[in-house]
Protein backbone atom coordinates (compact mmCIF):
# COMPACT_ATOMS: atom_id res chain seq x y z
CA UNK A 1 0.00 0.00 0.00
CA UNK A 2 2.74 2.49 1.26
CA UNK A 3 4.99 1.49 -2.02
CA UNK A 4 1.91 2.27 -4.45
CA UNK A 5 1.49 5.88 -3.08
CA UNK A 6 4.92 6.26 -3.18
CA UNK A 7 4.70 5.06 -6.82
CA UNK A 8 1.93 7.20 -7.65
CA UNK A 9 3.72 9.93 -6.19
CA UNK A 10 6.10 9.65 -7.92
CA UNK A 11 4.55 9.58 -10.87
CA UNK A 12 2.37 12.70 -10.50
CA UNK A 13 5.78 14.70 -9.92
CA UNK A 14 7.26 13.64 -13.12
CA UNK A 15 3.71 14.62 -14.70
CA UNK A 16 4.28 17.96 -13.25
CA UNK A 17 7.74 18.18 -14.61
CA UNK A 18 6.54 17.49 -18.06
CA UNK A 19 3.62 19.63 -17.68
CA UNK A 20 5.99 22.82 -16.56
CA UNK A 21 8.33 22.23 -18.98
CA UNK A 22 5.22 21.84 -21.56
CA UNK A 23 4.23 25.40 -20.49
CA UNK A 24 7.31 27.81 -20.31
CA UNK A 25 8.38 25.92 -23.75
CA UNK A 26 6.21 28.42 -26.13
CA UNK A 27 8.07 31.17 -24.24
CA UNK A 28 11.83 30.08 -25.17
CA UNK A 29 10.94 28.53 -28.66
CA UNK A 30 9.88 31.60 -30.29
CA UNK A 31 12.94 33.10 -27.94
CA UNK A 32 14.79 30.53 -30.11
CA UNK A 33 13.48 32.16 -33.23
CA UNK A 34 13.11 35.46 -32.63
CA UNK A 35 15.50 36.73 -29.86
CA UNK A 36 18.30 34.73 -29.81
CA UNK A 37 18.93 33.90 -32.94
CA UNK A 38 18.92 37.12 -34.74
CA UNK A 39 21.15 38.30 -31.39
CA UNK A 40 23.79 35.72 -32.42
CA UNK A 41 23.70 36.11 -35.99
CA UNK A 42 23.83 40.36 -34.91
CA UNK A 43 27.32 39.64 -33.43
CA UNK A 44 28.33 37.22 -36.16
CA UNK A 45 27.22 39.75 -38.98
CA UNK A 46 29.11 43.15 -37.29
CA UNK A 47 32.35 40.86 -38.26
CA UNK A 48 31.26 40.72 -41.75
CA UNK A 49 30.94 42.54 -44.85
CA UNK A 50 27.40 41.83 -46.35
CA UNK A 51 25.48 44.23 -48.50
CA UNK A 52 22.20 42.21 -47.82
CA UNK A 53 22.50 40.31 -51.13
CA UNK A 54 25.78 39.14 -52.15
CA UNK A 55 28.27 36.64 -50.02
CA UNK A 56 29.38 37.80 -46.47
CA UNK A 57 33.16 38.17 -46.14
CA UNK A 58 35.01 38.48 -42.77
CA UNK A 59 36.72 41.22 -42.29
CA UNK A 60 37.58 41.30 -38.23
CA UNK A 61 37.31 44.92 -36.08
CA UNK A 62 36.92 46.69 -39.95
CA UNK A 63 33.21 47.32 -39.44
CA UNK A 64 33.97 48.78 -35.66
CA UNK A 65 36.66 50.77 -36.55
CA UNK A 66 34.27 52.42 -39.83
CA UNK A 67 31.63 53.18 -37.04
CA UNK A 68 33.96 54.81 -34.43
CA UNK A 69 35.82 56.51 -36.94
CA UNK A 70 32.36 58.08 -38.39
CA UNK A 71 32.06 61.58 -37.01
CA UNK A 72 28.32 60.91 -37.94
CA UNK A 73 28.54 58.15 -35.47
CA UNK A 74 29.42 60.26 -32.62
CA UNK A 75 27.19 62.93 -33.67
CA UNK A 76 24.33 61.10 -33.35
CA UNK A 77 25.70 59.20 -29.95
CA UNK A 78 25.95 63.23 -28.75
CA UNK A 79 22.65 63.91 -30.34
CA UNK A 80 20.81 60.78 -28.55
CA UNK A 81 22.34 61.93 -24.76
CA UNK A 82 21.54 65.66 -24.96
CA UNK A 83 18.20 64.83 -26.16
CA UNK A 84 17.97 61.94 -23.44
CA UNK A 85 19.15 64.49 -20.81
CA UNK A 86 16.96 67.08 -22.15
CA UNK A 87 13.99 64.91 -22.39
CA UNK A 88 13.76 62.56 -19.27
CA UNK A 89 16.21 64.79 -16.70
CA UNK A 90 13.23 67.32 -16.22
CA UNK A 91 10.43 64.46 -15.74
CA UNK A 92 11.80 63.55 -12.52
CA UNK A 93 11.47 67.01 -10.83
CA UNK A 94 7.95 68.15 -12.56
CA UNK A 95 6.76 64.48 -12.09
CA UNK A 96 7.61 64.24 -7.97
CA UNK A 97 5.82 67.72 -7.33
CA UNK A 98 3.02 66.81 -9.57
CA UNK A 99 2.48 63.59 -7.99
CA UNK A 100 2.75 65.24 -4.28
CA UNK A 101 -0.09 67.62 -5.51
CA UNK A 102 -2.28 64.82 -6.68
CA UNK A 103 -1.67 62.91 -3.53
CA UNK A 104 -2.71 65.77 -1.33
CA UNK A 105 -5.95 64.68 0.98
CA UNK A 106 -7.93 67.56 0.07
CA UNK A 107 -7.76 68.28 -3.89
CA UNK A 108 -10.60 68.22 -5.69
CA UNK A 109 -10.99 66.47 -9.04
CA UNK A 110 -8.09 64.28 -8.76
CA UNK A 111 -9.36 61.77 -10.36
CA UNK A 112 -9.83 64.24 -13.15
CA UNK A 113 -6.44 65.73 -12.69
CA UNK A 114 -4.93 62.40 -13.07
CA UNK A 115 -6.25 61.48 -16.04
CA UNK A 116 -5.69 64.77 -18.24
CA UNK A 117 -2.12 64.24 -17.22
CA UNK A 118 -2.00 61.00 -18.16
CA UNK A 119 -3.57 61.62 -21.62
CA UNK A 120 -0.72 62.07 -23.48
CA UNK A 121 0.98 58.59 -22.60
CA UNK A 122 -2.12 57.21 -24.32
CA UNK A 123 -1.44 58.79 -27.97
CA UNK A 124 1.26 56.76 -30.37
CA UNK A 125 4.67 59.15 -30.86
CA UNK A 126 4.20 58.99 -34.12
CA UNK A 127 0.85 61.38 -33.27
CA UNK A 128 3.09 62.82 -31.01
CA UNK A 129 5.94 63.49 -33.71
CA UNK A 130 3.33 64.69 -36.24
CA UNK A 131 1.19 66.96 -34.36
CA UNK A 132 4.55 68.47 -32.68
CA UNK A 133 6.14 68.56 -36.29
CA UNK A 134 3.00 71.31 -37.32
CA UNK A 135 3.73 73.28 -33.81
CA UNK A 136 7.09 73.69 -33.99
CA UNK A 137 7.14 73.91 -38.02
CA UNK A 138 10.19 75.77 -39.61
CA UNK A 139 7.73 78.55 -40.48
CA UNK A 140 7.99 81.75 -39.33
CA UNK A 141 3.95 81.59 -38.59
CA UNK A 142 4.40 78.30 -36.37
CA UNK A 143 2.52 78.29 -33.59
CA UNK A 144 5.59 78.17 -31.20
CA UNK A 145 7.60 81.11 -33.20
CA UNK A 146 4.24 83.08 -32.91
CA UNK A 147 4.54 82.24 -28.75
CA UNK A 148 8.61 82.72 -28.58
CA UNK A 149 7.70 86.49 -30.63
CA UNK A 150 5.02 87.28 -28.24
CA UNK A 151 7.73 87.57 -25.75
CA UNK A 152 10.36 89.46 -27.86
CA UNK A 153 12.14 86.25 -29.17
CA UNK A 154 13.39 85.20 -32.65
CA UNK A 155 11.61 82.54 -35.21
CA UNK A 156 13.55 79.42 -34.72
CA UNK A 157 13.74 76.88 -37.41
CA UNK A 158 12.57 73.70 -35.24
CA UNK A 159 13.61 71.47 -37.81
CA UNK A 160 16.71 72.36 -39.23
CA UNK A 161 18.93 74.38 -36.43
CA UNK A 162 21.39 72.44 -33.88
CA UNK A 163 19.38 73.31 -30.90
CA UNK A 164 16.43 74.09 -32.84
CA UNK A 165 15.52 69.94 -33.62
CA UNK A 166 16.87 68.98 -30.04
CA UNK A 167 14.89 70.98 -28.19
CA UNK A 168 11.76 70.39 -30.16
CA UNK A 169 12.13 66.36 -29.72
CA UNK A 170 13.18 66.83 -25.98
CA UNK A 171 9.84 68.35 -25.38
CA UNK A 172 7.54 65.86 -26.82
CA UNK A 173 9.30 63.11 -24.94
CA UNK A 174 8.17 65.06 -22.12
CA UNK A 175 5.14 65.58 -22.93
CA UNK A 176 4.03 61.91 -23.86
CA UNK A 177 5.97 60.80 -20.89
CA UNK A 178 5.33 62.62 -17.94
CA UNK A 179 2.17 61.57 -17.46
CA UNK A 180 3.59 58.10 -17.14
CA UNK A 181 6.39 59.02 -14.70
CA UNK A 182 4.37 61.33 -12.75
CA UNK A 183 1.61 57.57 -12.27
CA UNK A 184 4.69 55.52 -10.82
CA UNK A 185 6.01 58.67 -8.13
CA UNK A 186 1.79 58.80 -7.05
CA UNK A 187 2.21 54.96 -6.54
CA UNK A 188 5.29 55.46 -4.82
CA UNK A 189 3.67 58.13 -2.36
CA UNK A 190 0.61 56.18 -2.06
CA UNK A 191 3.06 53.47 -0.35
CA UNK A 192 4.42 56.40 2.63
CA UNK A 193 1.74 56.13 5.42
CA UNK A 194 -0.04 59.64 6.23
CA UNK A 195 0.53 59.83 9.96
CA UNK A 196 4.27 60.46 8.72
CA UNK A 197 3.15 64.08 6.95
CA UNK A 198 0.90 64.51 10.15
CA UNK A 199 3.45 64.26 12.03
CA UNK A 200 5.89 67.09 10.25
CA UNK A 201 3.34 68.76 10.14
CA UNK A 202 2.73 68.80 13.91
CA UNK A 203 6.06 69.57 13.84
CA UNK A 204 5.77 72.73 12.31
CA UNK A 205 7.61 71.19 8.72
CA UNK A 206 6.09 73.32 5.53
CA UNK A 207 5.37 71.87 2.20
CA UNK A 208 9.27 72.62 0.85
CA UNK A 209 10.89 70.29 4.11
CA UNK A 210 8.37 67.61 3.70
CA UNK A 211 9.30 66.96 0.36
CA UNK A 212 13.04 67.21 1.54
CA UNK A 213 12.63 65.02 4.15
CA UNK A 214 10.07 62.69 4.06
CA UNK A 215 8.81 62.01 0.37
CA UNK A 216 12.05 62.45 -1.90
CA UNK A 217 13.65 59.44 0.40
CA UNK A 218 11.07 57.23 0.40
CA UNK A 219 9.87 57.99 -2.99
CA UNK A 220 13.82 56.90 -4.03
CA UNK A 221 13.04 53.36 -5.67
CA UNK A 222 10.95 54.69 -7.45
CA UNK A 223 12.66 57.41 -8.82
CA UNK A 224 15.79 54.41 -9.42
CA UNK A 225 13.25 52.77 -11.58
CA UNK A 226 12.08 55.69 -14.12
CA UNK A 227 15.43 56.80 -14.25
CA UNK A 228 16.27 53.08 -15.58
CA UNK A 229 13.72 52.99 -17.93
CA UNK A 230 14.24 56.88 -19.28
CA UNK A 231 17.76 55.94 -20.04
CA UNK A 232 17.33 52.79 -21.79
CA UNK A 233 14.15 54.18 -23.92
CA UNK A 234 16.12 57.35 -24.72
CA UNK A 235 19.18 55.67 -25.69
CA UNK A 236 16.50 53.65 -28.29
CA UNK A 237 15.01 57.30 -29.02
CA UNK A 238 13.82 56.44 -32.92
CA UNK A 239 10.30 57.26 -33.76
CA UNK A 240 10.07 60.90 -32.93
CA UNK A 241 12.84 62.20 -34.10
CA UNK A 242 12.50 59.82 -37.68
CA UNK A 243 8.94 60.90 -37.87
CA UNK A 244 9.28 64.83 -36.97
CA UNK A 245 11.73 65.24 -39.26
CA UNK A 246 9.85 63.58 -42.35
CA UNK A 247 11.50 63.36 -45.47
CA UNK A 248 14.83 64.93 -44.20
CA UNK A 249 15.26 63.01 -41.17
CA UNK A 250 18.19 60.17 -42.89
CA UNK A 251 19.92 63.14 -44.82
CA UNK A 252 20.61 65.78 -41.71
CA UNK A 253 22.42 65.34 -38.54
CA UNK A 254 20.61 67.62 -35.92
CA UNK A 255 18.22 64.92 -34.81
CA UNK A 256 20.08 61.67 -35.82
CA UNK A 257 20.11 59.39 -33.07
CA UNK A 258 22.14 56.29 -32.64
CA UNK A 259 19.42 54.27 -33.52
CA UNK A 260 18.59 56.22 -37.08
CA UNK A 261 22.37 56.05 -37.48
CA UNK A 262 21.80 52.10 -37.76
CA UNK A 263 18.48 52.32 -39.58
CA UNK A 264 20.40 54.20 -42.17
CA UNK A 265 23.35 51.90 -42.65
CA UNK A 266 21.31 49.14 -42.80
CA UNK A 267 18.45 50.14 -44.53
CA UNK A 268 19.08 52.99 -47.04
CA UNK A 269 22.86 52.18 -47.35
CA UNK A 270 22.83 48.22 -47.54
CA UNK A 271 25.66 48.08 -44.80
CA UNK A 272 24.84 45.47 -42.52
CA UNK A 273 28.15 45.06 -41.69
CA UNK A 274 28.49 48.23 -39.84
CA UNK A 275 24.88 48.20 -39.24
CA UNK A 276 24.59 45.43 -37.08
CA UNK A 277 28.18 46.61 -35.56
CA UNK A 278 26.54 49.86 -34.66
CA UNK A 279 23.62 47.63 -32.41
CA UNK A 280 26.17 45.52 -30.93
CA UNK A 281 28.36 48.77 -30.12
CA UNK A 282 24.28 50.50 -28.95
CA UNK A 283 23.85 46.97 -26.58
CA UNK A 284 27.25 47.88 -25.36
CA UNK A 285 26.51 51.80 -24.54
CA UNK A 286 23.01 50.26 -22.99
CA UNK A 287 24.79 47.74 -20.62
CA UNK A 288 26.90 50.09 -19.17
CA UNK A 289 24.41 53.06 -18.85
CA UNK A 290 22.37 51.02 -17.22
CA UNK A 291 25.12 49.90 -14.84
CA UNK A 292 26.32 53.40 -13.93
CA UNK A 293 22.84 53.99 -13.36
CA UNK A 294 22.46 51.19 -11.25
CA UNK A 295 25.74 51.94 -9.51
CA UNK A 296 24.93 56.06 -8.84
CA UNK A 297 21.27 55.10 -7.34
CA UNK A 298 23.29 52.39 -5.20
CA UNK A 299 19.81 50.61 -6.08
CA UNK A 300 21.72 47.22 -6.77
CA UNK A 301 20.36 45.95 -3.14
CA UNK A 302 16.99 46.99 -3.86
CA UNK A 303 16.89 45.56 -7.38
CA UNK A 304 17.98 42.01 -6.17
CA UNK A 305 15.56 41.84 -4.17
CA UNK A 306 12.75 42.95 -6.26
CA UNK A 307 13.80 39.99 -8.78
CA UNK A 308 13.77 37.65 -5.88
CA UNK A 309 10.43 38.73 -4.38
CA UNK B 1 0.34 79.46 9.55
CA UNK B 2 -2.87 78.90 8.43
CA UNK B 3 -2.90 81.68 5.78
CA UNK B 4 0.53 80.61 4.65
CA UNK B 5 -1.12 76.69 4.03
CA UNK B 6 -3.96 78.74 1.58
CA UNK B 7 -1.39 80.34 -0.27
CA UNK B 8 0.12 76.87 -0.79
CA UNK B 9 -3.00 75.33 -2.02
CA UNK B 10 -3.45 78.21 -4.15
CA UNK B 11 -0.24 77.21 -5.88
CA UNK B 12 -0.91 73.57 -5.95
CA UNK B 13 -3.94 73.62 -8.10
CA UNK B 14 -2.43 76.76 -10.49
CA UNK B 15 0.35 74.24 -11.34
CA UNK B 16 -1.97 71.30 -11.62
CA UNK B 17 -4.51 73.51 -13.84
CA UNK B 18 -1.17 74.73 -16.17
CA UNK B 19 -0.21 71.11 -16.21
CA UNK B 20 -3.61 69.70 -17.25
CA UNK B 21 -3.87 72.48 -19.77
CA UNK B 22 -0.52 71.75 -21.55
CA UNK B 23 -1.37 68.15 -21.66
CA UNK B 24 -4.78 68.70 -23.70
CA UNK B 25 -3.59 71.58 -25.60
CA UNK B 26 -2.15 69.20 -28.08
CA UNK B 27 -5.43 67.39 -28.23
CA UNK B 28 -7.72 70.64 -28.97
CA UNK B 29 -5.03 72.14 -30.94
CA UNK B 30 -4.86 68.96 -33.25
CA UNK B 31 -8.62 69.14 -33.42
CA UNK B 32 -8.72 72.53 -34.70
CA UNK B 33 -5.97 72.11 -37.49
CA UNK B 34 -8.45 69.20 -38.54
CA UNK B 35 -11.50 71.14 -39.40
CA UNK B 36 -9.15 74.33 -41.09
CA UNK B 37 -7.53 74.33 -44.36
CA UNK B 38 -4.27 74.49 -44.56
CA UNK B 39 -3.63 78.18 -44.83
CA UNK B 40 -5.73 78.27 -41.35
CA UNK B 41 -2.03 77.53 -39.78
CA UNK B 42 -0.53 80.59 -41.32
CA UNK B 43 -2.88 83.05 -40.13
CA UNK B 44 -2.16 85.81 -36.84
CA UNK B 45 -2.89 85.48 -34.41
CA UNK B 46 -3.59 81.91 -34.55
CA UNK B 47 -6.49 80.10 -34.90
CA UNK B 48 -7.73 78.72 -32.20
CA UNK B 49 -11.44 77.82 -33.46
CA UNK B 50 -12.87 74.90 -34.95
CA UNK B 51 -13.59 75.73 -38.44
CA UNK B 52 -16.00 73.73 -41.24
CA UNK B 53 -13.67 71.19 -42.92
CA UNK B 54 -14.03 68.12 -40.61
CA UNK B 55 -15.48 66.15 -43.06
CA UNK B 56 -13.58 67.53 -46.02
CA UNK B 57 -9.89 66.65 -44.85
CA UNK B 58 -10.62 63.60 -43.82
CA UNK B 59 -11.67 62.97 -47.12
CA UNK B 60 -8.46 64.34 -48.33
CA UNK B 61 -7.04 61.59 -45.81
CA UNK B 62 -8.51 58.94 -47.50
CA UNK B 63 -7.41 59.61 -50.81
CA UNK B 64 -3.96 60.19 -49.62
CA UNK B 65 -3.59 56.73 -47.18
CA UNK B 66 -5.60 53.64 -46.27
CA UNK B 67 -7.09 55.33 -43.42
CA UNK B 68 -9.66 52.37 -42.21
CA UNK B 69 -7.39 49.39 -43.47
CA UNK B 70 -4.80 50.45 -41.37
CA UNK B 71 -6.49 50.45 -38.73
CA UNK B 72 -7.89 47.50 -39.35
CA UNK B 73 -4.59 45.97 -39.87
CA UNK B 74 -3.91 47.56 -36.11
CA UNK B 75 -6.43 46.41 -34.81
CA UNK B 76 -5.69 42.41 -35.77
CA UNK B 77 -1.90 43.25 -35.22
CA UNK B 78 -3.15 44.38 -31.57
CA UNK B 79 -5.64 41.60 -30.94
CA UNK B 80 -3.98 39.05 -31.92
CA UNK B 81 -0.43 39.86 -30.45
CA UNK B 82 -2.36 40.77 -26.91
CA UNK B 83 -4.14 37.49 -27.15
CA UNK B 84 -0.95 35.43 -28.00
CA UNK B 85 0.85 36.98 -24.80
CA UNK B 86 -1.87 36.70 -22.30
CA UNK B 87 -1.57 32.50 -23.24
CA UNK B 88 2.47 32.47 -23.52
CA UNK B 89 2.81 34.37 -19.85
CA UNK B 90 -0.12 32.69 -18.58
CA UNK B 91 1.24 29.26 -18.97
CA UNK B 92 4.54 30.36 -18.63
CA UNK B 93 3.44 31.95 -15.32
CA UNK B 94 1.37 29.06 -13.91
CA UNK B 95 3.99 26.66 -14.64
CA UNK B 96 6.68 29.04 -12.45
CA UNK B 97 4.41 29.65 -9.52
CA UNK B 98 2.74 26.17 -8.56
CA UNK B 99 5.32 23.55 -10.37
CA UNK B 100 8.87 22.21 -9.13
CA UNK B 101 11.10 21.34 -12.01
CA UNK B 102 14.72 21.37 -12.11
CA UNK B 103 16.29 24.30 -13.14
CA UNK B 104 13.27 26.70 -12.60
CA UNK B 105 15.35 29.26 -11.20
CA UNK B 106 17.73 29.56 -13.70
CA UNK B 107 14.93 29.25 -16.83
CA UNK B 108 12.83 32.16 -14.52
CA UNK B 109 16.35 34.32 -14.65
CA UNK B 110 17.50 33.44 -18.65
CA UNK B 111 13.90 34.93 -19.05
CA UNK B 112 14.38 38.17 -16.85
CA UNK B 113 17.51 38.99 -18.43
CA UNK B 114 16.08 38.43 -21.81
CA UNK B 115 14.48 41.77 -21.25
CA UNK B 116 17.93 43.87 -20.92
CA UNK B 117 18.46 42.86 -24.87
CA UNK B 118 17.52 45.87 -26.51
CA UNK B 119 15.13 45.39 -29.97
CA UNK B 120 17.64 46.96 -32.16
CA UNK B 121 20.63 44.40 -31.67
CA UNK B 122 18.73 41.63 -33.68
CA UNK B 123 16.38 44.02 -35.89
CA UNK B 124 18.60 43.24 -38.91
CA UNK B 125 18.75 39.83 -38.89
CA UNK B 126 14.92 39.52 -37.68
CA UNK B 127 14.18 41.47 -40.97
CA UNK B 128 16.00 38.63 -43.61
CA UNK B 129 14.12 36.09 -41.12
CA UNK B 130 10.99 37.48 -42.06
CA UNK B 131 11.95 38.14 -45.74
CA UNK B 132 13.35 34.30 -45.86
CA UNK B 133 9.92 33.48 -44.79
CA UNK B 134 8.07 35.44 -47.21
CA UNK B 135 6.54 37.59 -44.48
CA UNK B 136 7.67 40.25 -45.49
CA UNK B 137 4.49 42.52 -45.92
CA UNK B 138 2.04 40.40 -44.10
CA UNK B 139 0.26 41.23 -40.77
CA UNK B 140 1.94 37.72 -39.04
CA UNK B 141 5.15 39.35 -40.34
CA UNK B 142 4.14 42.63 -38.34
CA UNK B 143 3.30 40.79 -35.49
CA UNK B 144 6.02 37.93 -34.92
CA UNK B 145 8.50 39.55 -32.64
CA UNK B 146 6.30 41.32 -30.24
CA UNK B 147 4.73 37.39 -29.09
CA UNK B 148 8.00 37.55 -27.14
CA UNK B 149 7.20 39.33 -24.02
CA UNK B 150 9.02 38.42 -19.99
CA UNK B 151 7.37 41.10 -18.69
CA UNK B 152 3.99 39.04 -19.23
CA UNK B 153 5.29 35.75 -17.37
CA UNK B 154 7.09 37.77 -14.66
CA UNK B 155 3.64 40.02 -14.03
CA UNK B 156 1.70 36.34 -14.40
CA UNK B 157 4.28 34.66 -12.06
CA UNK B 158 3.59 36.97 -9.62
CA UNK B 159 -0.07 37.19 -9.59
CA UNK B 160 -1.04 33.25 -9.61
CA UNK B 161 1.43 33.05 -6.71
CA UNK B 162 -0.39 35.73 -4.87
CA UNK B 163 -3.83 34.93 -6.10
CA UNK B 164 -4.77 31.24 -6.72
CA UNK B 165 -3.94 28.42 -3.28
CA UNK B 166 -2.11 25.35 -3.92
CA UNK B 167 -4.67 23.76 -1.97
CA UNK B 168 -7.47 24.44 -4.90
CA UNK B 169 -4.55 22.79 -7.36
CA UNK B 170 -4.54 19.95 -4.83
CA UNK B 171 -7.68 19.03 -4.40
CA UNK B 172 -8.09 19.03 -8.15
CA UNK B 173 -5.43 16.82 -8.45
CA UNK B 174 -7.36 14.49 -6.11
CA UNK B 175 -9.90 14.10 -8.00
CA UNK B 176 -7.82 13.55 -11.30
CA UNK B 177 -7.81 16.34 -12.88
CA UNK B 178 -4.97 17.08 -16.12
CA UNK B 179 -2.56 19.53 -14.89
CA UNK B 180 -4.04 21.49 -18.16
CA UNK B 181 -7.53 21.20 -17.14
CA UNK B 182 -6.55 22.96 -13.62
CA UNK B 183 -5.07 25.82 -15.73
CA UNK B 184 -8.43 26.08 -17.84
CA UNK B 185 -11.05 25.94 -14.98
CA UNK B 186 -9.75 27.35 -11.82
CA UNK B 187 -6.76 29.16 -12.93
CA UNK B 188 -7.75 31.02 -15.30
CA UNK B 189 -11.04 32.40 -13.65
CA UNK B 190 -8.94 33.68 -10.56
CA UNK B 191 -6.29 35.60 -12.71
CA UNK B 192 -8.74 37.33 -14.76
CA UNK B 193 -8.15 40.63 -13.12
CA UNK B 194 -4.86 40.15 -14.25
CA UNK B 195 -5.26 39.16 -18.02
CA UNK B 196 -6.98 42.56 -18.13
CA UNK B 197 -4.01 44.43 -16.43
CA UNK B 198 -1.01 42.43 -18.66
CA UNK B 199 -3.95 42.77 -21.90
CA UNK B 200 -3.78 46.55 -21.27
CA UNK B 201 -0.24 47.19 -21.32
CA UNK B 202 0.84 44.87 -24.36
CA UNK B 203 -2.35 46.09 -26.50
CA UNK B 204 -1.53 49.80 -25.89
CA UNK B 205 2.10 49.22 -26.52
CA UNK B 206 1.47 47.35 -29.71
CA UNK B 207 -0.54 49.98 -30.92
CA UNK B 208 2.11 52.60 -30.42
CA UNK B 209 4.59 50.75 -32.15
CA UNK B 210 6.89 51.53 -35.17
CA UNK B 211 10.43 50.82 -36.09
CA UNK B 212 9.53 47.53 -36.41
CA UNK B 213 6.90 47.66 -38.89
CA UNK B 214 8.09 51.18 -40.60
CA UNK B 215 10.56 48.37 -41.27
CA UNK B 216 9.25 45.13 -42.30
CA UNK B 217 5.86 46.49 -44.08
CA UNK B 218 6.54 48.50 -47.84
CA UNK B 219 2.99 47.79 -48.96
CA UNK B 220 0.18 50.65 -48.52
CA UNK B 221 -2.43 48.45 -47.90
CA UNK B 222 -0.53 45.92 -45.24
CA UNK B 223 0.46 49.72 -43.38
CA UNK B 224 -0.23 49.82 -39.74
CA UNK B 225 -1.49 52.80 -38.81
CA UNK B 226 1.36 54.07 -37.46
CA UNK B 227 2.79 53.67 -40.64
CA UNK B 228 0.20 55.35 -42.71
CA UNK B 229 0.30 58.33 -40.46
CA UNK B 230 4.12 58.97 -40.68
CA UNK B 231 3.94 58.33 -44.75
CA UNK B 232 1.78 61.52 -44.78
CA UNK B 233 4.46 63.06 -43.83
CA UNK B 234 7.41 62.30 -46.10
CA UNK B 235 6.83 65.20 -48.90
CA UNK B 236 8.21 69.01 -47.93
CA UNK B 237 4.59 69.93 -48.64
CA UNK B 238 2.44 68.60 -46.29
CA UNK B 239 -1.37 69.79 -45.84
CA UNK B 240 -1.36 70.05 -42.65
CA UNK B 241 -4.98 70.08 -42.13
CA UNK B 242 -5.34 67.19 -43.63
CA UNK B 243 -2.76 65.33 -41.85
CA UNK B 244 -3.81 66.35 -38.89
CA UNK B 245 -7.44 65.10 -39.58
CA UNK B 246 -5.66 61.82 -40.07
CA UNK B 247 -4.24 61.69 -36.74
CA UNK B 248 -7.34 62.90 -34.90
CA UNK B 249 -9.15 60.16 -36.29
CA UNK B 250 -6.43 57.67 -35.41
CA UNK B 251 -6.46 58.94 -31.75
CA UNK B 252 -9.60 59.35 -31.17
CA UNK B 253 -10.83 55.58 -30.46
CA UNK B 254 -8.30 55.40 -27.70
CA UNK B 255 -8.63 58.24 -26.20
CA UNK B 256 -12.42 57.39 -25.95
CA UNK B 257 -11.60 54.15 -24.44
CA UNK B 258 -9.18 55.58 -21.94
CA UNK B 259 -11.93 57.82 -20.74
CA UNK B 260 -14.19 55.44 -20.22
CA UNK B 261 -11.48 52.93 -18.38
CA UNK B 262 -9.01 55.43 -16.95
CA UNK B 263 -8.86 53.95 -13.82
CA UNK B 264 -8.11 50.60 -15.12
CA UNK B 265 -5.55 51.86 -17.61
CA UNK B 266 -3.47 53.62 -14.88
CA UNK B 267 -3.71 51.33 -12.19
CA UNK B 268 -2.82 48.64 -15.09
CA UNK B 269 0.16 51.00 -16.38
CA UNK B 270 1.47 51.09 -12.36
CA UNK B 271 0.87 47.32 -11.89
CA UNK B 272 3.24 46.49 -14.71
CA UNK B 273 6.33 48.55 -14.22
CA UNK B 274 6.09 48.84 -10.13
CA UNK B 275 5.29 45.24 -9.53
Amino acid sequence: MALKRKGKYRSEATKDKISAYLYISPFFIIFAIIGLYPAVFSLYLAFQNWNGLGDMTFVGLHNFNIVLHDPTFWKALYNTIVMGIMGTAPQIIVGVILAFILNQAYLKFKNAFRAMIFLPYITSMVAVALVFGVFFSSNDTALANYILNLFGMDSVAWKTSEWGAKIAISIMVFWRWIGYNTIIYLAGLQSIPKDLYEAARIDGAGVVQQLRYITIPLLKPFIVLTVFFSTVGALQLFTEPTVFLGAQAFSRTEAMTVVMYLYRDAFSLQSFGTGSATAVILLFIIVVASAINTYLTSGIRKKGRRIKS
Amino acid sequence: MKKQWKIGRFFMYLFLVIASFLSIFPFYWMFVMATRPSAAYNAIPPTMTPGDMLVENFQKVLEKIPFFGAMWNTLVVCLVVTLVVLFISSLAGFAFAKFKFPGKNIFFISILLTMIIPPQLGLIPQYFLVAKLDLLDTLFGAMIIFFLNPLGIFLMRQYISNSVPDELIEAAKLDGCSNFHIFRSIVLPIILPAFATLGIIVFTATWGEFLWQFTVLRDPDMYTIQVALSSMNTTSNVDFGMMLSGVFWATIPLVIVFLMFNKLFISSITEGSVK
